[in-house]
């Protein structure tokens, strides 16, 4: 089935990129408004899933070379390191701390450990959802024929 | 009181997990990984008994967000006793597994899944809120899922589906007796809920959420409702049959012990009764399948289901001597299943077949196999000075108590003792046929070689003797978790210091 | 409101159990789900359906919704869509391996 339609393969060359920044802006908010790491990575899942229909999966996964699994287990990772750090300070698993920083470029900023634990987030969330449409959409029969040789 | 070990059993296999995830290929890694977090998950759960039998339930509020605003992780003794039970049954099965799992579910994340599993089972047996501990089961379960269908063969993809599908309605029933638990009192924290339903009374509508519960909890311990587990726990490997009737049913044994005795004490009447009715079923047709079938893989998953009748029977009569009894036999219950099953293994490794009839004579080429499933079958009926025998006497002792008052005591107890029985012949009908006879089966005949799988089993093994010998050692820890069970205010205290 | 949320989740609760009663396993994954969105259903209703203001961003609003019955429920949504996705994946795959989809014919192992 090699059927590209020119319209979506059109159309998603600028909509990818209006779906990645709204990612990253919702990743962004996160700690105090509405978004975080778990839509922002669904954000980017969706697009990554936009990718796939307007061209094909083999295509998409040559532009991205990373082993989805991998990125959802190194989320999960950070995230969970994220709340050890806490033990090391002899805090409650999970505790976060923040604090205004003066840096050159944006003056006083609010920075969190919330931002690195919705990091890990994002990327498990977006690993997993793109290792399960991976999974449904590969044809297993080859699959199987490999394991009952 | 915030202490940070708690959450260590629960974090350790979590992390072991995801590294021996990013790291697939790498088997001798991801075995040593294995291996050194049921060891510190083990060591961490050894110094929270110590902790606890000292200082008293600890607890921990993740983020420092206080109960019951937040999520709380607690524990008490019978959680760290089954914390430790728990790493010491995975490392016996995972040391089975090395040599019997075979490469290629080792290359599809066999010991991730593993490591997953136990961090379902651990956070269970800790968290103290209702919603978390189905979050745990559902971590435990759906690394039960793919274990159960790791390999892919016929009978385990058809064991699969069903019993996939028969948990995932099990869990949509949770949820709704989650849903109207939170509508009746507006909370989830355990040992707020105990407080609140103590507050209102244990009312006919809270009465049919208790009785909600107790039928989830059954379709996940195979309380009764037990018709799923033959086929699926036959169908896997020996070694991830091992880990499910060890930890997977316990944890819906250890979800009914913690609920209904920290909050749903009021009616006992009702729940323990019909606790205690499902538990004599239990035992009865978990009986009779053990001494039907003439597969060593039924049998013995058979005998997991008259395990859990004896448990909740022992649960259900609801005094300090019966839940010393029911706590000591769980235990005991957890290590002896598992070597049952390896030992079990063993015997289909080495015969490549699971019936009965075909096997015969292994003992003149394999005694120490012999004789230790022979030890394990009298461990499992109730010799002394093995384990099985105290919880056993403990049980049918406190049921007697009750004299001619409670006519069902009686009732109860000659159903446990029929069981044993029921337990002691299908087991040794098992030895009989394949140990004794005519040795039909050369050395090099043999399916596989059972050099190195009798470790992890004597491993089991020596706990298991060390338990039943030296139950006075342990009697002191089971005591104290029993009378934490039956005086819920210690629990309370302990989560919410503020409100009492 | 409340009448109508509980007429709903008994259609959904039917539809699911008699979904769940057929013989073929696409239509019992399909009633798992739909069971699921039934709890789902159930689990928002039970926290109260009153108007307000949204937790802890609203400032002003005089009454607030109830935050906990959502965090349940997106936490229940993201478990049911993992394991249904496990669960069709392994119902083409049981299709594969068996030639067939229809629960009856799906014995395990063979009883002597």
């Amino acid at each position: 089935m090699k059927t590209h339609s020119m319209i979506l393969l059109t159309v998603t060359r600028v909509v990818v990129f209006v779906i990645m920044i709204f990612a990253v802006q919702l990743f962004l908010m996160g700690h105090s408004r509405p978004g975080g790491g778990f839509v922002g990575g669904l954000a980017v899942a969706a697009a990554v899933v936009l990718l796939y229909l307007a061209a094909d999966v083999k295509t998409v996964q040559l532009g991205i070379p990373l082993d989805f699994k991998v990125l959802a287990l190194t989320g999960v990772l950070i995230a969970v390191a994220t709340g050890m750090g806490s033990l090391i300070f002899g805090q409650p698993f999970l505790s976060h701390a923040f604090g205004h920083f003066a840096l050159p470029l944006f003056g006083s900023t609010e920075l969190t450990t919330v931002v690195i634990f919705d990091t890990g987030v994002g990327l498990a969330v977006l690993g997993t959802a793109l290792t399960i449409i991976d999974t449904i959409s590969e044809d297993i029969s080859e699959d199987i024929c490999r394991w009952k040789r | 009181m915030m202490n940070n070990i708690v959450i260590l059993p629960l974090l350790i296999p979590l992390v072991a997990g995801l590294l021996m995830g990013i790291a697939r290929g790498n088997i001798p890694l991801q075995r040593w990984l294995s291996v050194l977090s049921c060891l510190f998950a083990g060591a961490a759960s050894l110094l929270l008994v110590k902790q606890v039998f000292e200082q008293g339930i600890q607890t921990l509020a993740m983020g420092g967000w206080p109960a019951p605003f937040g999520i709380v992780l607690v524990a008490d003794m019978l959680s760290s006793l089954l914390l430790v039970t728990t790493s010491i049954v995975s490392l016996a099965c995972l040391l089975f597994a090395f040599r019997t799992i075979g490469s290629e579910r080792e290359q599809y994340y066999f010991y991730p899944l593993v490591q997953f599993l136990i961090t379902g089972v651990n956070g269970s047996f800790l968290t103290g809120d209702l919603f978390n501990l189905y979050v745990c089961f559902e971590v435990m379960l759906v690394a039960s899922y793919v274990l159960l269908t790791l390999g892919g063969t016929r009978s385990q993809l058809t064991e699969g589906i069903k019993y996939m599908v028969i948990n995932v309605f099990a869990s949509s029933l949770f949820l709704i007796a989650i849903g109207y638990l939170y509508a009746v009192v507006g909370t989830l924290n355990m040992a707020h809920l105990s407080i609140r339903i103590a507050e209102i009374g244990q009312t006919g509508f809270t009465t049919w959420v208790a009785v909600l519960l107790i039928m989830v909890f059954g379709l996940k311990a195979a309380l009764f409702l037990h018709f799923w587990l033959p086929g699926s726990y036959s169908a896997p490997p020996a070694a991830i049959a091992a880990i499910f009737a060890a930890l997977l049913t316990k944890v819906g044994i250890y979800a009914i012990l913690r609920l209904f005795s920290l909050v749903f004490y009021h009616q006992l009447g009702i729940t323990h009764g019909l606790l205690a009715v499902m538990a004599a079923l239990t035992m009865i047709v978990g009986g009779i399948g053990a001494v039907a079938y003439w597969d060593i893989r039924k049998v013995l998953a058979y005998n997991v289901i008259i395990g859990v009748g004896f448990v909740v029977f022992g649960f259900s009569l609801f005094t300090p001597a019966a839940l010393t009894g029911a706590i000591y036999y769980l235990i005991h219950d957890m290590l002896m299943k598992a070597l049952l099953f390896l030992l079990g293994g063993c015997v289909i490794w080495i015969t490549g077949s699971g019936k009965i009839r075909e096997i015969s004579g292994l003992i003149s080429n394999h005694p120490l196999l012999g004789w230790l499933f022979f030890v394990t079958v009298l461990a499992l009926t109730g010799i002394p000075p093995l384990s099985g025998f105290a919880g056993k006497y403990i049980i049918i002792r406190a049921s007697l108590a009750g004299g001619t008052d409670q006519p069902g005591g009686y009732f109860l107890a000659a159903i446990g003792l029929l069981c044993s029985l029921m337990i002691m012949y299908s087991l040794l009908r098992i030895f009989l046929h394949s140990f004794w006879g005519e040795n039909t089966l050369s050395l090099d005949m043999e399916k596989g070689s059972i050099r190195g799988l009798l470790s992890p089993c004597l491993l089991l093994m020596a706990v298991g003797v060390f338990y039943g010998v030296g139950a006075e050692l342990v009697y002191p820890y089971i005591e104290q978790a029993a009378v934490s069970m039956l005086d819920p205010d210690l629990y309370i205290r302990a989560v919410l210091p503020e409100v009492i | 409101m409340e009448t109508l949320m509980a007429v709903t989740i008994g259609i959904l609760f039917s539809i699911g159990v008699y979904l769940l009663l057929s013989r073929t396993l696409l239509r019992i994954i399909l009633g798992t789900s739909v069971i699921a969105y039934g709890v789902n259903l159930l689990i928002i209703t039970m926290g109260g359906l009153n108007k307000g203001g949204a937790p802890i961003l609203g400032g002003e609003a005089s009454s607030y919704v109830d935050p906990l019955p959502q965090a349940l429920i997106l936490t229940a949504i993201v478990i049911n869509f993992a394991v249904t996705a496990f669960l069709l994946v392994l119902a083409y795959r049981t299709y594969l391996v068996t030639g067939t989809d229809n629960i009856d014919e799906l014995r395990g192992i063979d009883d002597e």
